[in-house]
């Protein structure tokens, strides 16, 4: 297991080097002239406002919530040998159906509107997630291009939705009412939600699921190698589907923890980029749900704390970016860590990954 | 006569539909063109990748980059070199140079991923997520701090005055006059369009492209060097995405903002995709994705009378917006005319693989 983490944590390490190296040469831009000790200015505030308080642990753990959650909805995907780049639209349709259930159930209590709300949100990811799967095994439609598609084709429908049947009556943009009965409660801080603990229970819930179950000893077995899966009698085609549903299904969750904890509505024009950051945060943890976590709370303590790293050192939020793509870089070329520091740790390549892309040019559906 | 076919029960709907077309296509034919000309011009990129077998989803983040680094090296050199143009369409020194600075940006983009996918054998999918998040970080980043100090942009390329005369001939004038009515790399879109079309089918560089995507072993086995050949495309893949980026920046509009390409190099693979991955196919289908959105608008403006209008009219805007990517999915999963991509799309080549297995026969 600490084996398994040293690639990562040195190119987390590196990481943060390019990034130091970035904001030095910037300087000028940011201070007027060249400075050293920006970086650590930076970094310092980074830190503090991630997790030097209880406001700031607990705005931690808000921003991981999602990413852990979309972040094992990547890593599933992985382990079958799918690329599910949908997290972002699987997000969005989960937040959308949350956000209209939640709407809609403001007379309930909260004990029926919550669940109701939850399992919308649940419920819209799980069949945005089997489009994909299902044209895959059917069709041979690669879920790459498939799911890329899906995801502008969901920014479309809550473009249209929340501008028109759902739109507020007395809001300044276009947006829904307010969620208000179905709105997650907030247990700790100021904005410390319960949503915080689906993403904890999840974690061992899904490695339960993919090691100690027969389904996820069928995904893993598809992911490794699928001849073998299906000479040994199982489905391929009915795990890529499944396995797409769940994957949209976490993805989905994630969304209405985010609208129903956190926006508390739905714009019609909902920026996010969650979805994209899963793919760096399954990619970070190995896809093991183990690490997606402690990938998840990095990122979500690096986005927790950007904004006092903007007002404290002047660096733009955008600097997390730039930070995560570094990271991944280093994880995926390797053989730069592996070179500058001597290591012959376990190689960070997922191997179920390499069958990924290799399936992208044949156009054939799942046998 | 007109009226009678429009009075047939449904056909006549189509008719009109169509004598609608006719009547707001010339009109409307200019804004199309130039919303497809970046998306085309990405399609480009991603052909030049896809062919050789190197899967490419990081054209977006090739083309922000490139919209980014136009735009500043553009205005930075408009300080400098503050200058008159010094050619037509507008071409002064600084415009030109932030154009060379946007071809060379997404070729060390491009680089990058060629490094990524041909020599680490990384996974293709991965290195493009990489170039999309790093490009929105990078360029998000440098924007925040160059826009404190509010630089002047340095203006945009014009479109070239085409001979009156084209627009005179009747019919399709309207359409030359619009395609021809551009900036240069308007143009030069139209020139690359047809030279590589005819360079993919009727060379040897296109046959060996075609070889090396379709299968890379063959291609070996023929003493073709498929990493160099696969190098080299996905690198010239790059011009394309800068001149798709620098065409946001430099001659379509004349500043930037962050993630402004607001998903066009999405659209982009899905036109390669819909365009069956030729250079005139994947222009075809850009031109058909903005046509959607450009009749969307005109249908706002003047809709058709009768029935007809009211049906365009009720139909929500985003449909339209949402049709390009939806067709692609229904091509792509073989429900009408399927499209398949090079055979050796996303494998990453190994010799020593193909040397052992040589071994291993011999």
């Amino acid at each position: 297991m600490v084996r398994l983490g040293i690639l990562p944590a040195m190119a987390i390490l590196l990481a943060l080097v390019v990034g130091a190296l970035v904001m030095i040469a910037s300087s000028p831009l940011v201070r007027g002239s060249l400075d050293l000790g920006l970086p650590l200015t930076a970094y310092g505030a980074l830190l503090s406002g991630s997790f030097g308080s209880v406001d700031a642990i607990i705005n931690t753990l808000v921003q991981a919530t999602p990413l852990i959650l979309a972040g094992l909805a990547v890593g599933i995907g992985f382990k079958a040998g799918l690329f599910n780049i949908g997290a972002q639209g699987q997000f969005l349709m989960g937040g959308l159906a949350a956000a209209a259930v939640g709407v809609a159930t403001a007379g309930l209590p909260p004990i029926a509107a919550i669940p109701l709300a939850l399992l919308a949100g649940v419920a819209a990811g799980f069949a945005y997630g089997f489009i994909p799967g299902f044209l895959k095994a059917f069709t041979g439609a690669h879920e790459v291009v498939t799911t890329i598609m899906l995801n502008y084709v969901a920014i479309q429908i809550i473009a249209y939705v929340v501008s028109g049947p759902l739109r507020g009556e007395n809001v300044s943009f276009a947006r829904t009412e307010t969620i208000t009965s179905a709105a997650l409660p907030v247990l700790a801080g100021r904005n410390g939600h319960i949503g915080i603990a689906f993403a904890l229970v999840a974690v061992p819930i899904i490695a339960w699921l993919l090691f100690r179950s027969t389904l996820g000893f069928e995904i893993r077995t598809v992911g490794a190698n699928p001849e073998a899966a299906r000479y040994a009698g199982m489905r391929p085609r009915l795990l890529t589907i499944l396995t797409m549903a769940i994957s949209g299904l976490l993805a989905g969750l994630a969304g209405a923890t985010v609208i129903l904890g956190t926006v508390g509505h739905i714009p019609a024009a909902y920026a996010t980029g969650v979805g994209f950051d899963a793919i760096a945060v399954a990619l970070l943890g190995r896809s093991h749900p183990v690490g997606i976590l402690f990938a998840g709370l990095l990122f979500g303590a690096m986005r927790a704390g950007s904004g006092l790293m903007q007002i404290q050192a002047g660096i733009p939020v955008q600097m997390v970016n730039v930070l995560q793509a570094v990271i991944l870089f280093f994880l995926t070329a390797e053989l730069i860590v592996r070179y500058l520091f001597r290591v012959r740790a376990e190689s960070a390549e997922i191997s179920e990954l390499k069958t990924i892309t290799s399936s992208y040019g044949t156009g054939q559906a799942v046998k | 006569m007109i009226e009678l076919l429009y009075d047939i029960p449904i056909l006549g709907f189509l008719f009109q539909f169509v004598g609608y077309l006719i009547e707001v296509l010339p009109i409307i034919a200019p804004t199309i063109i130039g919303a497809a000309t970046p998306i085309a011009l990405g399609a480009m990129c991603g052909f030049m990748n896809e062919r050789s077998g190197v899967v490419n989803i990081g054209i977006e983040g090739m083309m922000l980059t490139a919209a980014f680094v136009a735009w500043w090296v553009a205005s930075l050199t408009a300080q400098v070199l503050p200058g008159d143009p010094i050619g037509p369409m507008g071409m002064s020194p600084a415009l030109l140079v932030g154009l060379v600075a946007a071809i060379a940006a997404a070729m060390l983009v491009s680089l990058v991923h060629a490094w990524l996918s041909i020599t680490v054998r990384a996974d293709q999918i991965i290195s493009g997520v990489i170039i999309n998040i790093f490009a929105v970080g990078i360029t998000g980043y440098l924007n925040l701090l160059i826009s404190r100090s509010a630089p002047p942009s340095a203006g945009q390329f014009r479109a070239w005055d085409a001979p009156a005369f084209l627009a005179d001939i009747p019919v399709v004038g309207w359409l030359f006059d619009a395609l021809l009515s551009q900036g240069p790399i308007g143009l030069s879109l139209l020139v690359a369009v047809i030279v590589m079309q005819v360079l993919l089918f009727r060379s040897r560089w296109g046959l060996r492209t075609r070889a090396v995507g379709e299968h890379p072993e063959a291609a070996e086995t023929v003493g073709i060097d498929v990493i160099a050949l696969r190098y080299r495309n996905v690198i010239l893949g790059g011009v394309f995405a800068g001149l798709a980026g620098a065409y946001l920046t430099i001659e379509f509009g004349n500043s930037f903002q962050g993630e402004m390409t607001n998903g066009r190099g999405f659209i982009a693979l899905a036109a390669l995709i819909f365009g069956r991955w030729t250079p005139l196919g994947s222009f075809g289908a850009a031109l058909l994705f903005t046509a959607s959105e450009g009749i969307q608008r005109a249908v706002r403006f003047g809709p058709p009378e009768g029935a007809l209008g009211d049906f365009l009219s009720s139909v929500p805007s985003q449909f339209y917006s949402a049709l390009p990517y939806l067709i692609t999915i229904i091509i792509l999963a073989g429900v009408v005319g399927r499209s398949i991509a090079p055979a050796a799309d996303g494998r990453p080549y190994s010799r020593e693989k193909r040397e052992k297995r040589a071994k291993a026969s011999a």
